[in-house]
């Protein structure tokens, strides 16, 4: 009972979080909003006893994203950029019938679902008792997650090291490449004046 | 933020703990919640910490650029080296048993040598994005941080909150 008060009351501080991104046009106040909300999704995670999660949200999504988007921020203007032309009445009301109606559909959807923590859940009952047991009984490894991603799933754990390689060599060679630009263009008319930083 | 006094000492304080929690969490990933990825992040946590606070540059001479394109893709290797050392060993790719002795033994060798090459992956991709995202202005972090920054820019771009905008706009 006690987890099901903490959990609503966790849920309601995300939904007040998100409506105060939607109404905030500063870009430094959504950065540090989401990090809140990663901050309470990881609280979230560690209530339905996913430590692992829970810790990787804590570190990802509150931590180290936070520190890229106020980095990236320093080259951004401080507020949002207004939209061309106001809301009008006929498109919010045909974005409210959307919305209400996708979340109608998952709502009836999710009753389908299987009870948090069934064990008689098809996830479950497939591969999971082996890997519970065998993790612990013949390789001698208590943390099953670790084991699930490192062995049994090591070929999609390589694929995922992979995809991080390959999207920070991507953003680097991406920006960097636009540093050098810019700095050539930076230190030319510092250059002319005769104090350039930033030249060669 | 070069010359706050509590910032550089906390800075300095803080350092070696948060690298020495990182490590635990990168080779006590078995036995507890972690692993290459947390600690990854962890670790270039440390780092970026110690950027924000001495600047860039001092960043850029603790973990030099070269250093940490080298290590980006030296995480990547290893993954695929202990797959390639098991099919050595008469295993499959990625196959951990045959690497020791025992199989048991074997899964131990594979995941912490897998898992340390994951993390060395996230801690190199996360400083890499950090460093590509606040080096790519050539004024920023000159002068002072980031954080104070976008707060001042904050301040000039719009004096009334943007409450009242929204409001005004419905």
């Amino acid at each position: 009972m006690t987890g099901l008060m903490v959990n609503i009351c966790l849920l309601a501080l995300l939904v007040v979080i998100v409506v105060m991104v939607m109404r905030t046009h500063r870009l430094f106040a959504v950065v540090v909003l989401s990090g809140a909300y990663s901050l309470i999704c990881a609280v979230i995670f560690v209530n339905l006893d996913a430590v692992d999660v829970a810790f990787t949200e804590a570190a990802v999504g509150a931590g180290i994203s936070t520190v890229l988007f106020l980095a990236a921020m320093a080259v951004l203007p401080g507020t949002e950029k207004q939209p061309p032309r106001a809301h009008t009445l006929t498109s919010n009301l045909a974005g409210l019938v959307i919305v209400v109606i996708v979340g109608g559909v998952l709502m009836l959807a999710a009753f389908d679902l299987p009870a948090v923590g069934d064990p008689n859940a098809p996830a479950q009952v497939h591969v999971a008792p082996r890997y519970l047991v065998e993790s612990d009984e013949v390789l001698h490894i208590p943390n099953v997650v670790t084991t699930v991603l490192a062995s049994y799933r090591g070929f999609d754990t390589l694929g995922e090291t992979i995809v991080v390689f390959t999207a920070g060599l991507g953003v680097f060679l991406l920006l960097c490449g636009a540093t050098r630009t810019a700095r050539r263009r930076m230190a030319r008319p510092e250059q002319d004046q005769g104090s350039g930083p930033y030249e060669g | 933020m070069k010359d706050n006094v509590i910032l550089r000492v906390a800075a300095k304080i803080l350092f070696a703990p948060i690298i020495v929690f990182g490590l635990y969490v990168q080779f006590h990933g078995d036995y507890g919640p972690g692993g290459g990825f947390q600690a990854g992040v962890i670790i270039a946590a440390a780092f970026i910490l110690h950027a924000l606070v001495f600047g860039l540059e001092a960043g850029r001479r603790l973990f030099p650029l070269w250093l940490n394109i080298w290590l980006l893709a030296a995480g990547v290797l290893i993954y695929g080296a202990v797959g390639v050392a098991s099919m050595g060993l008469n295993g499959l790719f990625l196959d951990y048993n045959v690497l020791a002795a025992s199989p048991a033994a074997g899964q131990h060798v594979g995941i912490i040598l897998v898992e340390f090459g994951v993390g060395l992956t996230v801690t190199t991709v996360m400083l890499l994005l950090f460093h590509a995202f606040a080096g790519f202005s050539p004024n920023a972090f000159a002068e002072d941080d980031i954080v104070e920054g976008a707060l001042a820019q904050d301040d000039i771009g719009k004096g009334a909150p943007d409450a009242a905008d929204g409001e005004a706009r419905q």
